[in-house]
C-alpha cells in the first residue's frame, strides 16, 4: 500500500513551530547564551563558558554564597508552610459542613484568599503588620510583644509564613474537601458498625481516600512556595538584611538590579532545573503510585483460580422455578 | 444474639408532623426471632432499606421503639447496638490488609490481641480468606472484598444480627451463587439471625425460612415462601413473587361464587356479601388456571402468544380487557385463538382493596 504523501502538512504544522520557537525557545536559548558570557554594558559580550555555573555553586564566592543562602532560605520555607499548611487544610476540610447552605458560605469564604492578587496580599500584610498603623503590629506592640517585622529577623520569617498560610491554606484545604466529599458513606456507616473512634476513621478511610488530592496539594503548594517572589518582596523587600530574599528575589536583583545578565541567567537555569526535577520527581511518584495498583488490579483474577473453579453447590440452593 | 421486637417503629425523612402517607416507613410492629434467616423482599424505594438502617441504628426513628431481647436500645448509638451490617457495595479498608479489615472491629472495642487472632483466624477459615489474610485488600476482586465486609460483621462472637442490604448486587452471577450458600451455610453453624434485603425473589425465597415483603412502606405479609406463594396476603405480594406474577381480576363476589364477566367461577369458601365499595378482585396464581379447549361451561378467553419456560409453557390469554396468564397442560392444542379456562378452586383468593379476604369453609 502507498503511503499518501503530501508535503503541504508542514505548512499546517508551521504555525505552531513559529509560535513555540518565539514564545520558548528562543528565549530560552538567549538565555542559555547569556550564561555563558559576560557583559559590562554597553551591549558588548565577553565568553565566560561555564564558569557563572561553576561560581555558583562554589559558597565561597559572592555570587555562590548567595545563591546557596537563598537556596537554603527558600527549602526551609518551603517545608515550613507545607508542614503546616497540609494538616491545617486537612484540619480545614475535616470541620466544614458536608451538606445544607452553610457549604456554599464556606467555600465562598475560603476561596477568598486565592482570589486576592498576590502583590495585594503582600500589601495588606505589609499595613497589617507595621507596628505603628496596622492592627496586627500596633496590637502586639501595645501587648507588649516588640514585634517589628522590618527590624526583627524571626518577625519577618514569621509575617511571611503567616501570610502564605493564610493566603494558601484554602488551597489545601478544598482539594481535601473535594477529596473527604468523593467517599461513599457507607464507608463512614460501616465504620460506626465497626466501632472505629473518630481517629480510626481519620487514619482508615479519609485519609487512605484523600492521598492523591493531597500529592496534589503537596506539589502545588511546595511548587508555588519554591518560586514565591511578590508577597515578601512587598512585605520585607527581602530583609531585614538579607534574612528573607528567596531565590527569585535574589535573581531579580542580580537581573534587575546589578544588570549581571550573565550571572542572573545561570541562576535562572539552575533554578529552573531544581523546579523540573522536582516536579519530575512527584510526577514519577504519582504515577508509579497509579500504575502500581493499576497491574495488580489485574494481575488479580488470574491469582484467584481457587475461588472461581470451586464446583457449584449442585442444585441444592437452585431456585425452584414454580416458586420463584 | 437476641429477639429483635420493633413497637410501632416509623420514619419520616420529612419530620415527625408529615402526614403518615409521606412516611418512608409507615408504622410496623413485629418481631425478628433469633437465629431466624429472613428476607426483606419489596421493590426500589418501599422502604426496606431504611427499616435496615432503623435496626442498625444508622437512621434513629421518627416514632416506636426498637427492642432486643426486650430491652429498648432506640436511643442507642450504632456502636452500642452490636449489629453488624454488609452495604451494597463492599466497604474495605484500603490501607489494611484482609487480617487487619477483620481484626478492626474487635480492635475498636479493645479486645485482647490472642482472641482477636483466634476470631479472625476462624472467621478466615469460614470464609475462605485464609490465604489472603497477609495480603492488601484492595488488591482483590468485588467479591472476595465483599467477604471481607461479611467477615467484619461476623467476626465479633456478640452480634445480635447481621443485615445485608443487597450484598451481591456488584457480584457476578456465577459467585453469587457461592456467596448466597456461604451464607446460608454461615447461618446454619453460627446461629445469628440474619436479615437480608434484596428485590431479587430468587434470592430472598432461597436465602431466607421468612420473607417480609414490604410495598410503599409497608410491611405487607411475612411468612414462609410456600406461604407467600400460595396465600398472598396483598395483591401487591401476589403480582411481586412468582414469575409470571399473580393474576388479578376485577369480580363481584358472592357466598361461593365469583363473576367475571358475567361468568359464574366457583369458590372453596364462602365469602359471604362484601361491602359495595371497595374493589374486589380475585387472585389466582398462573399455575392453578389452565387453558382448555373452549366449552360452554368455562370463561372463554382469547390467546395472544405462548411463552416456553422449558418445564413449562404459560399462555398469555386476554378476557375483556383483563390480561392473565394461564398453564398450558402437556399436549393442549386448539384450533383458533380462543381457549376456555379451567380454575382451581383452591386457590383463588379474593381481595377487598387489594387486602386478601379470608372465607368461611
Amino acid at each position: 500500500m502507498d503511503k499518501t504523501i503530501n508535503q503541504k502538512a508542514w505548512f499546517l504544522v508551521l504555525p505552531v513551530f513559529l509560535v513555540v520557537a518565539f514564545s520558548a525557545v528562543l528565549p530560552l536559548m538567549t538565555v542559555v547564551n547569556y550564561s555563558m558570557q559576560d557583559t559590562f554594558g554597553n551591549n558588548q559580550f565577553f565568553w565566560n563558558g561555564v564558569g557563572w555555573f561553576k561560581e555558583l555553586l562554589d559558597p565561597s564566592t559572592d555570587l555562590g554564597g548567595r545563591f546557596l543562602a537563598s537556596l537554603g532560605r527558600n527549602l526551609f520555607f518551603s517545608a515550613v508552610i507545607l508542614a503546616i499548611e497540609v494538616p491545617l487544610g486537612i484540619i480545614v476540610a475535616l470541620s466544614m459542613p458536608r451538606e445544607g447552605w452553610s457549604v456554599a458560605a464556606c467555600l465562598v469564604i475560603l476561596a477568598l484568599p486565592l482570589l486576592i492578587p498576590w502583590n495585594v496580599v503582600g500589601t495588606i500584610w505589609q499595613i497589617f503588620g507595621r507596628p505603628d498603623i496596622g492592627l496586627l503590629g500596633y496590637v502586639l506592640n501595645h501587648l507588649g510583644f516588640n514585634y517589628n517585622y522590618v527590624s526583627n529577623e524571626v518577625d519577618a520569617w514569621v509575617t511571611v509564613i503567616v501570610m502564605d498560610v493564610w493566603h494558601w491554606t484554602s488551597l489545601v484545604a478544598l482539594l481535601c474537601y473535594a477529596g473527604l466529599k468523593s467517599i461513599p458513606d457507607a464507608y463512614y456507616q460501616a465504620a460506626q458498625i465497626d466501632g472505629a473512634s473518630r481517629w480510626a476513621v481519620f487514619k482508615a478511610i479519609q485519609l487512605p481516600k484523600m492521598n492523591r488530592v493531597l500529592l496534589i496539594a503537596v506539589l502545588l503548594r511546595f511548587m508555588d512556595s519554591f518560586m514565591i517572589y511578590t508577597e515578601p518582596f512587598v512585605v520585607t523587600g527581602g530583609g531585614p538584611g538579607n534574612s528573607t530574599t528567596f531565590v527569585s528575589i535574589e535573581l531579580v536583583k542580580i537581573a534587575l538590579g546589578q544588570f549581571d545578565l550573565g550571572k542572573a541567567a545561570a541562576l535562572s537555569l539552575v533554578y529552573n532545573l531544581i523546579i523540573l526535577i522536582v516536579c519530575w520527581v512527584f510526577y514519577t511518584v504519582m504515577t508509579n503510585a497509579g500504575t502500581e495498583r493499576k497491574a495488580v488490579a489485574q494481575g488479580e483474577p488470574a491469582a484467584e483460580p481457587k475461588a472461581a473453579a470451586a464446583p457449584r453447590p449442585a442444585g441444592v440452593l437452585k431456585p425452584k422455578e414454580g416458586v420463584a | 444474639m437476641a429477639r429483635i421486637d420493633l413497637v410501632d417503629l416509623a420514619q419520616s425523612y420529612n419530620g415527625n408532623d408529615a402526614p403518615l402517607e409521606s412516611f418512608a416507613l409507615k408504622p410496623v410492629t413485629m418481631t425478628w426471632r433469633q437465629g431466624g434467616a429472613y428476607a426483606l423482599l419489596g421493590p426500589s424505594g418501599c422502604g426496606k432499606t431504611t427499616l435496615l438502617n432503623l435496626i442498625s441504628g444508622i437512621v434513629t426513628p421518627s416514632r416506636g421503639q426498637i427492642l432486643f431481647d426486650g430491652k429498648d436500645i432506640t436511643p442507642l448509638s450504632t456502636q452500642k447496638r452490636n449489629i453488624a451490617q454488609v452495604f451494597q457495595f463492599p466497604v474495605i479498608y484500603d490501607t489494611m490488609t484482609v487480617g487487619e479489615n477483620l481484626a478492626f472491629p474487635l480492635k475498636n472495642r479493645g479486645i485482647a490481641k490472642a482472641e482477636v487472632d483466634a476470631r479472625v483466624k476462624q472467621i478466615a477459615g469460614l470464609l475462605d480468606l485464609t490465604p489472603y489474610l497477609n495480603r492488601k485488600a484492595t488488591r482483590l476482586t468485588a467479591d472476595a472484598k465483599q467477604k471481607i465486609s461479611l467477615g467484619r460483621g461476623l467476626v465479633r462472637s456478640d452480634v445480635a444480627a447481621v443485615l445485608f442490604d443487597e450484598p451481591l448486587t456488584v457480584i457476578d452471577p456465577e459467585l453469587k451463587w457461592q456467596l448466597r450458600s456461604k451464607l446460608k451455610a454461615l447461618h446454619r453453624e453460627l446461629d445469628l439471625t440474619m436479615i437480608y434485603v434484596t428485590h431479587d425473589q430468587t434470592e430472598a425465597l432461597t436465602f431466607a425460612d421468612t420473607v417480609v415483603v414490604m410495598h410503599d412502606g409497608r410491611v405487607v405479609q411475612s411468612g414462609t415462601p410456600a406461604e407467600l406463594f400460595d396465600k398472598p396476603a396483598h395483591t401487591f405480594v401476589g403480582y411481586f413473587i412468582g414469575s409470571p406474577g399473580m393474576n388479578i381480576v376485577p369480580a363481584e363476589v358472592s357466598g361461593h361464587e365469583a363473576r367475571i364477566d358475567g361468568h359464574v367461577i366457583g369458590l372453596h369458601r364462602n365469602y359471604g356479601v362484601l361491602p359495595k365499595a371497595a374493589k374486589i378482585e380475585i387472585g389466582v396464581r398462573p399455575e392453578f388456571v389452565d387453558v382448555a379447549p373452549p366449552a360452554s361451561g368455562l370463561l372463554s378467553a382469547t390467546i395472544e402468544r405462548i411463552d416456553d419456560l422449558g418445564r413449562i409453557q404459560f399462555a398469555r390469554v386476554r378476557v375483556g380487557n383483563t390480561k392473565l396468564a394461564a398453564r398450558v397442560p402437556p399436549g393442549f392444542s386448539v384450533s383458533g385463538d380462543t381457549a376456555g379456562l379451567v380454575f382451581n378452586p383452591a386457590y383463588v383468593h379474593v381481595y377487598a382493596d387489594s387486602h386478601l379476604v379470608e372465607g368461611v369453609a
